[in-house]
């Protein structure tokens, strides 16, 4: 019999009748990374709650290093040596990175905090795994991207053997997913473990020993990675065989839907959107790429009414729209799925179909003479749950009790179901299941054929050049150029994002 | 849903019957009879026609300025002017039926009432604004203008009101008093008046804002994310000025209605009226849930009134009920630990019966 530095054994948890995780068990050895495959809602975050702490099981048993443990709060599993990178963030936006990093495990000399060392310890470590971030920069201010890594050091600076990583590539570009691959490599290679969940197979083949598939809530399969196919894989998550070819029908694009032109854009007194200007036609999806943090953000911003416009002009099929506020703009005909999806896309208090009528609850048919018409608003709810196939218990859940791919899909639905002329989406299959990309693809796809304009920014490169019929890359507020899709390759494109290769301008 | 409720209720209740346990070791130490005096509580808030009249208008401002508080903060804001604008609304409604005496009945009260509470509103609606556009803190403002209102209505009673030497207003009109001789006689002669039914229909009206209304709706998205009301197109600013305006009319609507039916005229007064305080207690207390408000303000109420009979029949210092709403208060605060236990002990137990219900 081996030794396991996890076990979790016969572990069943319930919430209400509902059944999150039934009867799963899953091993972990030492140096080993372990990969965690399941659709949205399958339970993995949930069975990681458990094992960190968060959470309490309604049924089964935990084992570390063959010793049956309790893990009732977190600062018990943080004992056992369990370091969890969380699906959502868990910073406190006003403090600084270095005092997120160091939250509730403060270094003191004489009983004040000993920032030096602090942040020379992080500064180490930062150097060793090659994380770039800025202690001293305050949270609310930073990047999806960068909050991610803070997440990640957060987890090292612990010290810990096991450690849990939650969808940790959703939210960061390739170059920066190449780095916690290695990372990953160096913490099992140093002998600690690893549980890894992502829903992109090629990271899973890369780097896991192990793959341990859910559906449901239960194990429907542990496999060798290194024996198993990627369509292998995909299959056994979703029970059924996936298309990962788009179809693209001929569109006519001699109209213009989103004109910017000489576009600046202000943040936290900083230019970060420089003279810019960009064409989307109809019938056509423009992809921006780019490294994060060059703007894309403030561009998303200043065309949806959220930034200030310092110059320029955006207009929406001739009609201009900048500085109108937000409502107005959406009016115009502009829909967005945001970036950050708990903190702009949702009110995670609110039920789902709340949520969903967020940008029409002031209309026909969701109110009227002032009044919310929830019958109406309950019914379109269930509507768009089912053709989304968004997996939760009903229409009146939390939004906040959905497991993260299903939050994303409640966006999706909302948005791409009021078919606006121009649909911004910025990452919109951010830590969505294979089943369901593919599904949010065709959506995206449709709108394009059907005339109108996306406008679509996504560090998933191979998004990028599967969805768009253009591609313009995006560098420090500018954009640098424009490439054609099917003569490029993500590698290609990687490197000119990252300024490495010339970029060809066409047409 | 069901089970949701109940696990609402938990806190409050605990939160009380701990207050009450403070409050009796607290006598049993300083050799007070705890059950006599909790039954003298008892049959000083309820035990005749005469005190229930009494609790139950006393929890009529109770009522009011807990919604108003109740509002604001749904609105992610911590409204701590409701003492100043309860005062502005008692102020406004005696000037008003002071100056038009003439008017009927019906039309001097309900013009009276809607003064008062605009009253409220709108100096409420002064903190909203410097919030809105200037993000100044509205713990620190609502503050402010509790004191400036005060002086200033304590300064227009002075010269403009009371007459000379006198330190209040004449009283108002018999006609405008809520407190009709109808009321007076099957209550004993308590200060029991009509404002009690306009409370709890503003109650029902409140229930229905939050649960029906578009306007409630965006209150409640802008309480629990700004950025995401912004980024679905609601107008941040005008739906906090709007919470302000419509927490300081009720807190105001509270002082109009103590002022017509209890007071009928309006005093120079060293001290903001404890009302506007208690009221955020009572919402505290239950959650700011409209329904719960009135069961809180019946208890809180009860505790003031019966309070007042505790030194009545023996030596012990009425005090003792501050001591247990205090004590109320502060376990609710802490409804942390009670969380944290309740995770720990029954919870468990719970679960385990459930399963074992589903094993069967
Ligand atoms: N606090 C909760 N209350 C009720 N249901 C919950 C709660 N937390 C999670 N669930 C439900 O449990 C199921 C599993 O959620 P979980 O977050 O574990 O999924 P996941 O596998 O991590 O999915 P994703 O890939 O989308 O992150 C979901 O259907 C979710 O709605
Ligand atoms: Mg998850």
């Amino acid at each position: 019999m081996e030794d396991y530095v996890v076990e979790m054994r016969h572990i069943t948890k319930q919430f209400g009748s509902y059944k999150a995780n039934n009867d799963i068990s899953l091993q972990l050895k030492k140096g080993e990374i372990l990969a965690l495959l399941g659709e949205n809602g399958a339970g993995k975050s949930t069975l990681m709650g458990m094992l960190s702490g968060l959470l309490e099981p309604t049924d089964g048993e935990i084992l570390i290093n063959g010793k049956s443990v309790k893990m009732d709060n977190p600062r018990n599993a943080k004992k056992l040596g369990i370091g969890m990178v969380h699906q959502h963030f868990m910073l406190i936006p006003a403090f600084s990175v270095l005092e997120n990093i160091i939250l509730g495990d403060e270094p003191t000399k004489a009983t004040r905090i000993d920032y030096r060392k602090a942040a020379n310890d992080i500064e180490k470590l930062a150097e060793k795994y090659h994380l770039d971030i800025d202690v001293n920069a305050k949270v609310r201010d930073i990047t999806v991207g960068m909050q991610q890594r803070v997440e990640i050091m957060k987890a090292l600076y612990r010290k810990a053997n096991i450690f849990i990583f939650d969808e940790p590539t959703a939210a960061l570009t390739p170059q920066e997913i190449e780095q916690l691959i290695k990372i990953l490599r160096a913490l099992a290679a140093e002998g600690n473990s690893v549980i890894f969940i992502t829903h992109k197979l090629k990271e899973i083949k890369e780097v896991a020993d192990r793959c341990v598939v859910i559906r449901m809530g239960k194990v429907v399969e542990t496999v060798q990675v290194a024996e198993t196919k990627e369509e292998t894989l995909a299959e056994m998550m979703v029970g059924r065989k996936i298309n990962f070819a788009v179809e693209k029908e001929e569109t006519d694009k001699s109209k213009t839907v989103l004109a910017v032109s000489n576009l600046s854009v202000e943040a936290h007194a900083l230019l970060k959107v420089k003279d810019l200007n960009l064409i989307v036609h109809s019938g056509e999806i423009v992809g921006v790429a780019g490294v994060d943090g060059n703007g894309q953000s403030e561009l998303i911003e200043a065309i949806t009414g959220l930034r200030k416009i310092k110059k320029g002009s955006v207009e929406l099929k001739g009609k201009a729209l900048q500085n109108l506020n937000a409502r107005k703009i959406s009016e115009a005909g502009i829909g967005c799925i945001p970036e950050d999806r708990q903190n702009v896309g949702l009110i995670l208090p609110f039920t789902i179909a709340e949520n969903l009528v967020l940008k029409s609850y002031h209309k026909k048919p969701a109110s009227q003479h002032g009044l919310l018409n929830y019958k109406k608003i309950n019914e379109m709810g269930r509507q768009l749950i089912k053709s989304f196939d968004i997996r939760s218990q009903s229409e009146k859940e939390l939004a906040g009790d959905l497991s993260g791919g299903n939050q994303q899909k409640v966006i999706v639905a909302r948005e791409i179901s009021a078919s606006p002329d121009l649909l911004i989406a910025a990452n919109p299959t951010r830590g969505v299941d294979i089943g369901a990309i593919e599904y949010i693809h065709e959506k995206i796809i449709e709108q394009r054929n059907a005339g109108r304009g996306v406008l679509l920014i996504s560090f998933e490169l191979d998004e990028i050049l599967k969805l768009s019929d253009r591609i313009v890359v995006m560098h420090e507020g500018q954009i640098v150029g424009e490439i054609d899709p099917r003569h490029t390759s993500s590698e290609e494109l990687g490197l000119m994002m990252a300024g490495k290769a010339p970029i060809e301008q066409e047409g | 849903m069901h089970t949701k409720s109940l696990k609402g209720l938990t806190i409050p209740l605990v939160s009380v019957l701990a207050g009450f346990i403070v409050g009796a070791i607290l006598m049993l130490i300083f050799g007070y009879d705890p059950l006599q005096n909790y039954q003298n509580l008892l049959v000083g808030s309820f035990g005749g026609v005469y005190s229930i009249g009494e609790t139950l208008r006393n929890m009529i401002s109770l009522i009011l300025t807990a919604l108003g508080f109740a509002v604001a903060s749904k609105a992610g804001f911590f409204n701590i002017g409701g003492p100043g604008q309860y005062l502005i609304g008692w102020f406004g409604a005696i000037v008003f039926t002071l100056k038009f005496s003439y008017l009927p009945a019906i039309i001097l009260i309900i013009g009276a009432l809607l003064c008062g509470a605009l009253a409220g509103g709108l100096w409420s609606m002064v903190a909203g604004i410097l919030r809105a556009y200037f993000g100044t803190s509205e713990v620190i403002t609502t503050i402010m203008l509790n004191y400036i209102v005060l002086y200033i209505v304590n300064f227009a009673v002075k010269s403009w009101l009371a007459g000379k030497g006198s330190d209040s207003s004449p009283n108002i009109a018999a006609k405008a008093n809520l407190n009709t001789p109808f009321l007076q006689r099957i209550t004993d002669n308590s200060t029991f008046n009509w404002g009690f039914f306009i409370a709890l229909a503003v109650v029902g009206l409140v229930w229905f804002y939050f649960n029906k209304t578009k306007s409630g709706f965006e209150i409640q998205a802008v309480g629990l994310n700004e950025s995401a009301s912004q980024y679905a197109g609601v107008n941040v600013k005008k739906t906090i000025i709007t919470a302000m305006l419509i927490s300081g009319l009720l807190a105001g609507l509270g002082g109009a209605i103590d002022g017509l039916g209890n007071f009928q005229n309006i005093s120079v007064s060293n001290n903001l009226p404890n009302v506007g305080y208690n009221g955020m207690a009572v919402a505290l207390l239950a959650a700011e849930n409209p329904i719960g408000i009135v069961f809180a303000a019946l208890l809180f109420s009860a505790l003031q009134i019966g309070g007042l009979s505790i030194s009545v029949y023996s030596n012990t210092p009425s005090e003792i009920v501050d001591i247990v709403i205090a004590s109320i208060i502060f376990f609710v605060g802490i409804k942390y630990a009670f969380e944290l236990i309740a995770k720990k002990g029954w919870f468990k137990r719970k679960n385990r019966e459930e399963k074992g219900g589903a094993e069967k």
